[in-house]
Formats: C-alpha cells, sequence, structure tokens
C-alpha cells in the first residue's frame, strides 16, 4: 500500500481540515473554555457536532455495531486536525482508546456504551497509569473476585477526562503480582459506581485529568472486557491505537506549530529586513521542516501496519511515538524562540501549542520510553 | 491471485533460479560491486552469472522500457521486485553513474536516436560512465564553472578543469558541464557527451583522508566534442546552452541517491548488530550508548518510512520537486551519526587502519568516508538553502 491517502481518505481529510478549522479552531475551543474555566475541559457540543455532523465519533466502531469501520490512518486524519487546531476533545480516549477496548468487549457492554459513543452523548477515559511515568508493564491496582462481580482497590493517575466520563476504561490485576505480563483484567467502570473518587487537576495545556481512587469499587461480573485475565492483550491493542492516535494528534501540534512560526518570519522586520531572510532562521526553519516530513512518515506506515495487522506494527508505533514526541518538541521550542518577546505572551498561540505538545509528549509513553522500547523490541 | 502477487511469485521463482548464493551476501569490498565498461572484470563466476541473468531479462534497469533494456516494469512491480530482491539481499546487478543519473536525464531529455544507443549501452554494462560537474573554483557554487567549449562549427575545442570526478579513472565516458557562452551564466551551458579515450583528456586520482581514491581531478586539454556521433544522436542532452536544465533535474537524482531514499543499509537500525558485535568482542553496551543507539534506531526506523513515501509519492508526482534535497540532507546526517555511533562500538578495535580483522581499516575507512557524503552532491546546508527557498518560500533565501 502507497504511504499517502487514497482518494477516501483524501477526501475525509478536507472533510476533517475544514471542520476543525471552522468549529474546532483555538478561539472558539481551546481559549473560549480555558477562559471560563470550564471543569471538563472542552465542550460538549463540538463532541455532539463531531458525531452528527462530521460523523467521525464511532470511526473504528465496526459497521456492524454502528460505527464507520475505518481504520487508524482514518483515525489519525482527525486526530491531525485536533492537534493543528489543539482542539481540546475527548476523541482520542473515547474514539480510539476507549472504542478500541469495547471493541473486544462483549455485545452487552457493546449496547450499553456505544450508542452514546456514536451519539456524541457519551465520553470516555481509560486508567492504566498509576505512577507519574507511563509503566503498563507494572499493574498494581487488584480486582478481587466479590459474589458474582469484582471489587477494585487502587489508584490511578493522569486519566485525561477522567471526572468527565460516562465510562472509565480500567486495568486491573485480578491474579500474579505488580509485574506480571498475565492476570490483568480490563473492567468498564461506569461513572456513577459507588467508592470511585475523583481528584481532577488542571494540566499545562488547560486539559483536565484525575487522580482517581478505587476504594472497594463493586462491580458486576459483566463490566469485564474479554477476559477475566485476558486484559493484557486488549491492553496491548489499546496502547498500540493510542500512541498511534497520540502520535498523528503530535504531528498536527507539530504542523501548526511550524505553519504558524514560517508564516511569521515572513511578517516580522528586523534590523530593516524580514527576519526569514537570516540564514540563522532559514536553516533552522529547513531543519524542522525535513523533521516533521520525516515523523508525518513513520505515523502513517505506523497507521498502515496496525490497520493490516501486521507484527511490525508493534515496533513501528514506538517509533512513532518517539519521532512525533522529539519533532514536535522541536517544532514548539523553535516556535517559541523565533516568535521572540511575543512568544512568551498568553496573547500569541503559539506558547499554547507548547504546553499542548508537552502534555502529549507524556501521554502513552514520552520519546525516551518508547526508544527504550524500540531497543527492547530489537533485542538489546 | 491478483496480478501484482502473480508477478510476485514469478519473481520469486527467477530469483531462486538465477541469484547465486554469494550474490545474496552483503557487499564487502569495491571488488563485490559490478561497475561494468571497457575494463571491467568479473570477481567471480557467480558475479558473471548473476550479472548476465539480469541483462538478459531487463533487470539491470527494470523500469526502463524493454526497447531500451530494461523490463519495461511498472511502478508497483518495480517495487515488488526490489522488495523480493531486498528480501533475499541479492546485490544489485549493476551498479553505475549511467543507471542512476545519465540514464534518467536521457530518458527525460535525450533523443530516440540517444535513447537507442546510450540507454542500451547503460543496460548492458558495455559503458561505464562518469559525471564532469564541480570544478576547482565551483563546489557549491556549480553554476560559476569555467570549464569552456570552442564553438568550431560541428565541434567544440574543450578546455578546462574538472574535480571530484567519481572514478574517471576507470570510466569510458563522460556526461560533462561545460561552458558554451560566457556572457550568460545560467543560459550558457551544455552538458556534452564524449569518450574519456579522447585527446587530451586525462584524469588524476585524488587521495582522501580515508586513504581511498573514488575521486579524481579530470583534465581536458583541447578535447575535440563531436556535435553529433550519427543520425538522431547529439554529443550533448537538450539543447545547446541549456544544459543546466539537464544538470538541475539530474542533482535531483543524485540527492535521491546519496540520501539512500528507497531502504538498504544506510536507512536500517543498527542497535541490535552493535549489540551483537560488543557481545562477541566481550564488552557491554555502556547505558547512555545504548540510549544514543535506540534514538538513532528511531530516528533511522522513521527515515526508512520516509524514504519509502517518498518514493511513492514520486512515482504518482505527489512529492514536491524540492524533496529529494529534504531526502538528501536527512539521509546524509543520518548516515554521518551512524557511522560516528558504529567506531564508539568499535572501541580500539575501529582505529586499525590496517589489520586483517578489520578487512584493511573497514570502520575507520568508511567512517571518513561518510563525511563526504554531506558535502558531495550538494552540502548540507546548499540543501537547507534550497528547502528554505523552495518549500518555505522565506524571503531572500
Amino acid at each position: 500500500m502507497p504511504l499517502y491517502h487514497n482518494e477516501d481518505q483524501a477526501m475525509l481529510a478536507d472533510t476533517a481540515t475544514s471542520f476543525m478549522a471552522e468549529e474546532g479552531n483555538i478561539a472558539k475551543q481551546l481559549r473560549h473554555w480555558r477562559d471560563r474555566d470550564c471543569k471538563d475541559g472542552f465542550g460538549h457540543g463540538l463532541w455532539k457536532q463531531m458525531a452528527e455532523e462530521l460523523g467521525v465519533t464511532g470511526i473504528l466502531v465496526s459497521e456492524e455495531d454502528g460505527g464507520l469501520g475505518m481504520g487508524h490512518v482514518e483515525a489519525g486524519i482527525v486526530l491531525e486536525e485536533i492537534g493543528r487546531n489543539l482542539t481540546p476533545s475527548p476523541f482520542l480516549t473515547s474514539s480510539v482508546l476507549a472504542a478500541t477496548a469495547l471493541n473486544h468487549g462483549s455485545s452487552d457492554l457493546k449496547g450499553r456504551y456505544l450508542p452514546g459513543l456514536l451519539q456524541g452523548d457519551s465520553v470516555f477515559a481509560v486508567a492504566i497509569d498509576e505512577t507519574a511515568k507511563h509503566r503498563p508493564s507494572r499493574i498494581a491496582m487488584r480486582a478481587e473476585k466479590s459474589g458474582n462481580g469484582f471489587k477494585l482497590t487502587g489508584s490511578k493517575s493522569f486519566v485525561i477526562h477522567g471526572a468527565s466520563s460516562d465510562m472509565i476504561v480500567v486495568a486491573a490485576r485480578t491474579s500474579g503480582s505488580d509485574d506480571d505480563e498475565d492476570g490483568v483484567t480490563l473492567f468498564a467502570v461506569p461513572k456513577d459506581a459507588a467508592h470511585m473518587n475523583h481528584d481532577p487537576v488542571r494540566l499545562v495545556d488547560s486539559s483536565v485529568a484525575t487522580h482517581t481512587k478505587f476504594d472497594g469499587v463493586e462491580l458486576d461480573g459483566d463490566a469485564v472486557i474479554g477476559e477475566v485475565d485476558g486484559g493484557r492483550e486488549i491492553l496491548d491493542a489499546m496502547l498500540r491505537a493510542g500512541r498511534v492516535g497520540a502520535a498523528a494528534e503530535g504531528v498536527g501540534v507539530a504542523r501548526g506549530a511550524m505553519d504558524m512560526t514560517i508564516d511569521y518570519l515572513k511578517q516580522r522586520k528586523q534590523f530593516g529586513k524580514l527576519i526569514g531572510e537570516f540564514q540563522a532562521l532559514q536553516h533552522r526553519a529547513s531543519h524542522l521542516y525535513s523533521e516533521v516530513e520525516i515523523a508525518r512518515a513513520a505515523v502513517i506506515k505506523a497507521q498502515q501496519l496496525l490497520d493490516a495487522g501486521a507484527e511490525s506494527a508493534e515496533l513501528m508505533s514506538s517509533v512513532a511515538k518517539a519521532k512525533v514526541s522529539r519533532t514536535a518538541g522541536l517544532a514548539v521550542k523553535e516556535g517559541v524562540q523565533m516568535h521572540g518577546g511575543i512568544g512568551m505572551t498568553d496573547e500569541y498561540d503559539i506558547g499554547l501549542y507548547m504546553k499542548r505538545d508537552r502534555a502529549l509528549q507524556e501521554f502513552l509513553g514520552d520519546a525516551y520510553f518508547h526508544a527504550n522500547r524500540v531497543a527492547e523490541l530489537s533485542g538489546y | 491471485m491478483s496480478d501484482l502477487e502473480t508477478f510476485r511469485s514469478e519473481t520469486r521463482e527467477w530469483l531462486e533460479a538465477n541469484c547465486p548464493a554469494e550474490m545474496r551476501e552483503p557487499v564487502r569490498d569495491e571488488g563485490d560491486v559490478y561497475w561494468g565498461g571497457r575494463k571491467a572484470t568479473f570477481k567471480n563466476d557467480a558475479q558473471k552469472s548473476w550479472f548476465e541473468a539480469c541483462v538478459a531479462k531487463g533487470y539491470t534497469v527494470p523500469a526502463w522500457p524493454k526497447e531500451y533494456g530494461g523490463a519495461g516494469l511498472s511502478a508497483p512491480e518495480a517495487k515488488v521486485l526490489r522488495e523480493e530482491m531486498s528480501r533475499i539481499g541479492a546485490r544489485p546487478p549493476l551498479s553505475s553513474f549511467g543507471i542512476w543519473m545519465l540514464g534518467p536525464a536521457l530518458l527525460q531529455f535525450g533523443t530516440e536516436g540517444q535513447k537507442q544507443r546510450f540507454l542500451n549501452e547503460i543496460a548492458r554494462g558495455e559503458i561505464r560512465w562518469c559525471q564532469g560537474y564541480s570544478e576547482p573554483g565551483s563546489g557549491s557554487d556549480l553554476v560559476s564553472m569555467q570549464t569552456f567549449g570552442e564553438d568550431k562549427g560541428d565541434h567544440w575545442i574543450v578546455n578546462g578543469q574538472k574535480v571530484w570526478t567519481s572514478y574517471a579513472d576507470e570510466a569510458d565516458w563522460i556526461f560533462c558541464l561545460v561552458r558554451t557562452d560566457k556572457e550568460n551564466k545560467y543560459q550558457g551551458i551544455t552538458f556534452m557527451l564524449f569518450d574519456m579515450e579522447s585527446e587530451g583528456a586525462a584524469t588524476k586520482p585524488i587521495k582522501l583522508i580515508s586513504g581511498n581514491s573514488p575521486f579524481c581531478e579530470t583534465f581536458f586539454d583541447n578535447v575535440k566534442v563531436p556535435k553529433s556521433y550519427g543520425e538522431d544522436c547529439p554529443g550533448y542532452v537538450g539543447e545547446i546552452n541549456r544544459g543546466w536544465d539537464v544538470a538541475k533535474y539530474l542533482l535531483g537524482h543524485e540527492r535521491e541517491m546519496i540520501s539512500g531514499a528507497g531502504g538498504g543499509d544506510r536507512t536500517s537500525a543498527i542497535g541490535a548488530a552493535m549489540k551483537r558485535h560488543a557481545g562477541k568482542t566481550g564488552d557491554d553496551l555502556d547505558p547512555v550508548f545504548r540510549a544514543e543507539l535506540a534514538m538513532f534506531d528511531v530516528d533511522a526506523l522513521a527515515y526508512g518510512a520516509m524514504g519509502e513515501k517518498f518514493l511513492d509519492e514520486i512515482k504518482v508526482g505527489k512529492a514536491h520537486p524540492a524533496q529529494p534535497n529534504m531526502m538528501k540532507y536527512a539521509g546524509t546526517e543520518l548516515n554521518k551519526r551512524r557511522h560516528e555511533l558504529m567506531m564508539s562500538a568499535g572501541g580500539s578495535r575501529s582505529l586499525e587502519w590496517e589489520s586483517e580483522t578489520t578487512d584493511g581499516g573497514k570502520p575507520s575507512r568508511n567512517w571518513l568516508r561518510t563525511k563526504a557524503n554531506s558535502i558531495e552532491g550538494g552540502t548540507s546546508e546548499v540543501m537547507l538553502n534550497v528547502i528554505s527557498k523552495r518549500i518555505l518560500d522565506l524571503p531572500g533565501a
């Protein structure tokens, strides 16, 4: 398969680009909700529009289950535009991560949660991390058998949209010890579950995440996604999808920051010249362009491998996440520096790109985590 | 089964039958590369039989039309062949500047007569070409070149000097930029073709820091270059005084070639190999070195995807025309990093300049050679200038 968008994908990209530029732009969404100190950190109205007008909230859900039955290339197209516009949106956690989990769930679970997702009425979160760094190989949170169901005890952090979600996919341990590969089970925890306590905290990019405590949260057996003790495989599928999705969003952030910076180089005058005439800046801008192109290629390669169910998708998803983290990091740092003083002001958007990038870098593993994983998967 | 799948299984069978085991080993030294030409000899029977099988099948230049010695493969078929060859590690049957550079220029700008003659000679490995571009005073500023061809009616008399002519001492013919109008900088250069055995043409190898001499200085002292080699076969490509158009087109190809677009060693990950190497010598990877290797592998694998994307896009005209400059910049910088890491992995052993264990100082000589990657064919700085101007449209670039 060639590494560019086919006709249908190019059409989706056109639609997504104009929709997100029109409805998801920084003034209308990020600044709007941030300046009102919105407790969710995103707008439910736009989420509803994404379901009804753009029709993409069920992009990874099969047609049989009422979704679009599309793949990660298509989800990535939407995410890149979310990234470019810094749109606060539950798309990545709901339509990519939680949807991937639900696709492995029982028809009962699908029936309970998918309609809300498809209609843009429900928002989902995922609770994976337990420490400040992403270490999904270690899951300490316990789920003990209790009657016909389970009792969840432990705590999770960096649960994006945790307090705003109708359901949270939680990774817990049903057997074995913290670092065991096996013995993990995924649960769909409804928002009104008793003894689940959210401590919401606003992050640097104005999104809201929670530290969530589970003090013996009782769940019925039908809250299990997939098989008991068989959650690791689904968790890995979620992580692959989420990482490649976050990488696509990161490419959008990088391109947004780069485009804004290059425009600025063509407008700002100093020493009687446009600053874009200075070779010191031209070479840095061109280096950045080169890195962004390469990062995009890594992302579309990873998306295609994921859609093809290839074994190498595991390696390439880490390559993509690591490469994009470094590249978007470069784009926002160069962006702020080349904007000079105004790059430090809240009035200009370039700083917002820097903040979003930092949060996105950390989500589901930063460049160090994924470079290390590339080494491990390569046998060194 | 789709046509492409049928083609894949046929190709697999053909390669199985025709590519000898020795030709599936990695290239170790210059002798393992077959360049063709009047002075060429085969290193062994395997090299000869692999080359001859490919010539007969059109696989020395698979994507060229059949009438010019190719196999007339479509872009997807050519990709399948590349994939199948790389799967078994098959060496290229023939390497040449004719295939990489002059061929594409002739396919774009040549007359039918030129294509019939020169492309077939290239495909069959009969003539080895070299490229006369740079001059002592014209490196990055190539268009300032001074080698001059005086118009004598049906021929030119060429005088001047070229430098960095790859393997000029082993080449049969040269494609050469010659100034034919001193008043007109860009539109005063002609892209000439002539025999290196012509009277007055001489070469002198340049010894490099690697100790090897892949490049020459090339001198032209009243060399007579005919304007025609027969019917419909001019002694120049494109139009007289418009050779810069051809050169620019070709520089694009050279940049693709140097950047290693399309895969191969230069874009692949190295961490696993370094670990095995360290294991063999009883060394461990320092954790910080391992981290650098991992970061390199991320960049190399991402660049590999970029190479694939670039080739896919170029085939359907989706790539930005200046994108080869980006590929060249990123690919050569990556290759330099790769060899720095390989030197570190080898430790004191990789310093050995002449020893059997290093096969005559391979690590250090190869490491030094890579330093030219970001100089030849346009320096990294020139590439960045071109990206600034043609892709980013920055002012005054």
